[in-house]
């Protein structure tokens, strides 16, 4: 049969605008002979003269419809500019083949127009032959949606303005009808579960079988290595696409505990290695006992060493901060990690190598307290130039730091064991040994640097004396 | 934005407007329009009485004269003694919202004493509950619409993160710019020295009014000329009980006071789509109800069409027309807001709504009472003051009140600020001796959505019945975003651009705007309707490439005027235009042929 053309009806009065737009193109002759389907396919039209393609923004008819001659159908964009296009022949929209939103080549057929009725079925058997594309549903979207198309305001009007809120009334939002007509959801069986029983755009998707999209979850991966250099936006981002494991509950960050996140993040940007060294403790242990009563405190003790070993490796006090030099720091701030309820805080022993060790216990005491009742001023947590982290008073033997950004190196120390040790001459000893590990940015300190800082302050450590001077 | 707010009501069909008045089958709009399009007429009819163009001229002569004249007083005067003996003031202006606001500042450049008078705030409705906070709020949906719009992200590759709002910060950023923009408005008052008078203002006499708060010192004033401004408020229909929190007015929507998950937009004009732009992008739902048969009546038919497809259709928004919410009953006792609908012609009950909040958006009511109108033989119809069409206020006997004029949305012309501002203008040209009529066919609309919708003139089927009446041919020309390059760099090549105008002579007859920045670039089209400027002349008019501009460069090129340019270059290329030439010659020859055939 012939086939149907379309042109397009931008402005009737003034066709000479776009003469492209008309689309006049009788379309397989062969078929002609046959007299008796009277069924017409509607083709997208060349708008212009660079389309080969269009999209469908809307059908102005539904399926069903009665057209007639020069009335719009539907509306397409090509690549210029949408466009009404219009029927030159009478009939009833049988079918649509390519649906809303959809693309199709030029001349390929986007719905069928039945002359008469009974052609009607024909037409959409066509068209489900035709349509790779849900072709069932097509057809039978004409009864199903009939009713939500137009609107739920149908039912029972005298009944409905007689008694508001009547039970039994189906009430449903904008999005909720819009999401039903699109999935082809009988909106009149779901039964509501927002305020005042309505049906929400979730009820709808629960019915058709699709689970609501946690929102902003197709952001596209991105590198690890880059985005935590750059982003701390990203472990948030990165962690709702871990699958959900039902029953658990979210917690979201208090601020400080945002801030241990944003700074272990940003810590994974600096090159850093580990050395390790076991230190005898007999010594310092015997001092410990002589100087506790004083008020004195291991880490104190602790601090105060590194901060004397650190005077004569002024390297591993320092930052590097741009990646391009040294930053020596004139003060040795030691840093210690506390925990406190529910996070982490490190407040800093300022200049812990020129107070003297009870001056430097009282110190830490007021800051420990301080870090307890959050009142810990910024220059108390965040000046410090060289970290130490003691897990040693829960037994852990060993660990490794996590360097924090803006320091050059932090210290790791584990418990003092009684250890069996072989001397040079080969008579075994029992002795206290703890073993510490220092984490440092290897742009600025190198192995060689660490060890020797190391060693010193293991010195240090076995001969405590020079702490208390 | 006020024009924005104000102009739904009074452009609601495109039948009302085009004058068929009679086929009125809403209630409420109807009285604005009946209004809007009797003044539209007689506008078109002065025009057509005269010859167009040459009025033009000589509102184009004067105007360079008056600007020079006045600055030399401004600067003699400044708003200093009365050139008049015997009267306080030359000229009080009641209202001081955009339009007393435009005129007051022409008044004292003009070396007028000036008063004005102002019962609430400076600003008026534009500044302080109108306009100015809505573009706040816009600003603010704007950019939460490009944020949570992934694929137009994704397509500049950008990544965003979740975008939330503070609904008090967004509050409070509308709040702050109407603040800031009342006192620039009240400094700029202050600087020239205009008198502001504080209370209610109340004509006794001709050029004779009084003053002041109640009861307490009410003061009596002279004027040789009055101007009445004091504008709109919110129309809310009877039926419609309005609480402020969940049913409101413009008024309350503005402050933001809460975000609904579902609300009910009555009206589909200006207001009612601004809002509806606003709380689907804070994540509300819509529901338009709509008292006429199609949404977005009083547009361009083609533009509304294309803005349906693309501020409608793809949100969260539903919509009923054709009905009136006869009756709507705030929440309480637990219950939500309920909306009882009824068919607009047979009025026969439709259906219910419940949501959870409803915004009366059905357009705006003149605030005339206590004018004192009465003192001096005027009748208002439905609110509004009959004026002439150079606002000189008409009396019930329909001759002229002497020395009083009505400006803005008092008299109903055009419920916009900025025409407001226009007519005041206008009135300050008059009072000084200069004769001036405002085309109000100038003066362009906007629509701040996003994307916006502007439009200036006549729309096409205005322009079809002008036609048929006058006797003139009307081509349209169109051109799309889609072929714009900095619409494409924007990622919004959604939108078009609509232009009526005559082949014949080249006049413009009507500019309409959808897409990226409409309400900026319809100016180029205003000002040359204002001007008289013809197409022949302004597609020479050069543009910066690349910018939105050009999307009205090939607007004005693509249309097909058949007179030549009145400027010296021959336009060479135009094909057209030569082929009309052979053809016209060809056409001569022929005659000649047959009148001597006739002759032989």
């Amino acid at each position: 049969m012939a086939s149907l053309s379309f042109s397009s009806s931008v402005s009737s009065s003034t066709p000479f605008l776009r003469p492209s737009a008309f689309f006049l193109k009788p379309r397989s002759i062969s078929r002609l002979p046959l007299v008796r389907a009277k069924i017409r396919e509607i083709f997208m039209p060349a708008l212009s003269s660079t389309m080969t393609e269009g999209k469908i923004v809307s059908w102005v008819k539904s399926e069903g419809d009665v057209l007639s001659k020069g009335e719009p159908v539907v509306v397409v964009e090509s690549d210029k500019a949408d466009m009404d296009v219009e029927t030159f022949y009478d009939g009833i929209l049988a079918a649509i083949v390519v649906n809303d939103g959809e693309t199709a080549p030029v001349g390929a057929p986007i719905g069928l127009l039945a002359e008469t009725e009974d052609e009607i079925a024909e037409a959409k058997a066509k068209a489900a032959a035709q349509s790779s594309s849900a072709p069932s549903a097509t057809a039978t979207k004409v009864e199903e949606s009939a009713p939500v198309a137009t609107k739920v305001e149908a039912p029972a009007p005298a009944v409905a303005a007689a008694a508001p809120a009547t039970p039994g009334k189906v009430v449903a939002t904008p999005y909720a009808k819009k999401l039903a007509k699109q999935h082809k959801v009988d909106i009149n069986k779901l039964v509501g579960t927002g305020p005042f029983g309505r049906i929400t755009p979730e009820d709808v998707e629960k019915a058709a079988g699709i689970t609501p999209a946690p929102k902003a979850n197709v952001i596209a991966p991105v590198a690890p290595a880059a985005s935590a250099a750059t982003s701390t936006a990203s472990p948030a981002k990165a962690a709702t696409s871990f699958p959900e494991i039902p029953g658990s509950n979210v917690v979201p960050f208090t601020t400080m505990q945002a801030a241990v996140s944003k700074n272990m993040v940003e810590s994974l940007s600096v090159p850093t290695f580990r050395v390790g060294y076991p230190i005898s403790t007999d010594a310092l242990d015997a001092l410990y006992e002589k100087v506790k009563p004083k008020g004195v405190t291991m880490t104190a003790l602790l601090a105060k060493a590194a901060a004397m070993a650190l005077v004569q490796h002024p390297v591993v006090n320092a930052t590097c901060k741009d990646g391009k030099s040294f930053t020596y720091n004139s003060s040795i701030n030691i840093a210690v990690a506390v925990a406190i309820n529910g996070g982490l805080i490190t407040p800093v022993l300022q200049d812990a190598d020129k107070l003297d060790l009870y001056l430097l216990s009282q110190k830490w005491k007021e800051l420990v307290e301080k870090a307890r009742a959050k009142q810990l001023q910024p220059q108390e947590y965040n000046s410090g130039t060289f970290t130490l982290s003691n897990l040693g008073m829960f037994g852990v033997d060993r660990f490794d730091a996590i360097l924090p950004p803006g320091q050059g190196a932090i210290m790791a120390v584990g418990a003092s064991k009684p250890t069996v040790v072989a001397d040079k001459d080969g008579f075994f000893s029992v002795k206290n040994k703890m073993l510490v590990n220092v984490t440092a940015d290897h742009r600025i300190i190198y192995g060689a640097d660490l060890a020797a800082f190391l060693q010193t302050f293991s010195k240090i450590i076995e001969n405590p004396e020079s702490l208390t001077m | 934005m006020q024009s924005a707010i104000s102009l739904s009501l009074s452009s609601p069909s495109p039948i009302a407007r085009s004058g068929v008045a009679n086929t009125s089958n809403a209630c409420w709009p109807m009285p604005r329009s009946l209004r809007f399009c009797g003044l539209r007429r007689e506008a078109f009819d002065s025009a057509a009485s005269f010859d167009a163009s040459s009025l033009r001229f000589v509102r184009l002569n004067l105007q360079p004269k008056h600007s020079s004249l006045s600055k030399v007083s401004a600067v003699l005067k400044g708003n200093g003694a009365p050139s008049s003996s015997g009267f306080d003031y030359d000229l009080v202006i009641i209202g001081a919202g955009v339009g007393g606001h435009g005129a007051a500042l022409h008044a004292v450049e003009q070396g007028l004493k000036t008063a004005i008078i102002e019962g609430d705030v400076v600003g008026g409705t534009c500044v302080n509950r109108g306009c100015v906070p809505s573009k706040a709020l816009l600003a603010v949906s704007g950019r939460m619409r490009e944020l949570q719009n992934e694929h137009h992200m994704k397509s500049f590759g950008l990544q965003v993160a979740a975008a939330g709002y503070d609904r008090q910060g967004v509050a409070d950023h509308a709040n702050n710019l109407a603040s800031k923009i009342r006192s620039n408005l009240t400094n700029s008052l202050k600087a020239l020295g205009v008198d502001i008078l504080t209370g209610v203002g109340t004509i006794l006499g001709p050029q004779k009014l009084k003053y002041g708060k109640g009861d307490s010192g009410e003061k009596i004033i002279t004027a040789k000329d009055i101007i009445i401004a004091t504008g709109s408020v919110p129309l809310v229909p009877k039926g419609i009980e309005v609480d402020g929190k969940t049913v409101i007015t413009s008024d309350h929507a503005l402050k933001l006071e809460f975000v609904p998950d579902w609300i009910a937009i009555v009206g589909s004009g200006y207001i009612g789509l601004e809002f509806s732009d606003v709380y689907t992008a804070l994540g509300s739902e819509v529901t338009f109800i709509e008292a006429l048969d199609q949404l977005m009546p009083g547009f361009d038919p083609e533009i509304g069409k294309l803005a349906q497809r693309v501020l409608i259709n793809p949100r969260k928004i539903d919509s009923y027309t054709g009905v009136f919410a006869s009756k709507i009953t705030p929440a309480k006792d637990g219950k939500p807001v309920q909306i009882e609908l009824v068919d607009a012609k047979t009025k026969e009950p439709k259906d219910t709504l419940e949501v959870d909040a409803a915004l009366i958006a059905t357009g705006r009511a003149p605030f005339t009472k206590g004018l004192g109108l009465e003192n001096i033989n005027v009748q208002t119809q439905r609110g509004f003051v009959p004026v002439d069409e150079r606002m000189r206020v008409i009396d019930a006997n329909g001759k002229l009140v002497p020395h009083l004029y009505c400006i803005g949305d008092a008299n109903g012309k055009m419920m916009l600020a900025h025409a407001a501002s226009a007519q005041g203008i206008s009135v300050v040209e008059q009072v000084t001796g200069k004769d001036h009529v405002l085309n109000h066919l100038s003066i362009p609309a906007a629509c701040f959505t996003h994307p916006e919708i502007s439009m200036v003139g006549l729309t096409e089927p205005q322009a079809r019945e002008k036609a048929q009446k006058e006797g003139f041919e009307v081509s349209v020309a169109k051109t799309s975003f889609k072929a714009n390059t900095k619409a494409l760099a924007e990622n919004e090549g959604e939108g078009m651009a609509k232009l009526i105008y005559r082949p014949d002579n080249g006049e413009i007859l009507g500019v309409h705007i959808f897409g990226l920045h409409a309400a900026d670039l319809i100016h180029e089209a205003s000002n040359a309707i204002a001007m008289g400027t013809r197409i022949q002349d302004i597609k020479f008019a050069v543009h910066a490439h690349p910018t939105l501009s050009e999307v009205l460069d090939e607007l004005f090129k693509s249309a097909k005027v058949k007179t030549k340019t009145s400027l010296s270059p021959e336009p060479k290329s135009l094909l057209i235009l030569q082929w009309l030439k052979l053809a016209h010659l060809v056409q001569l020859l022929s005659q000649s042929r047959s009148r001597r055939r006739e002759v032989l």
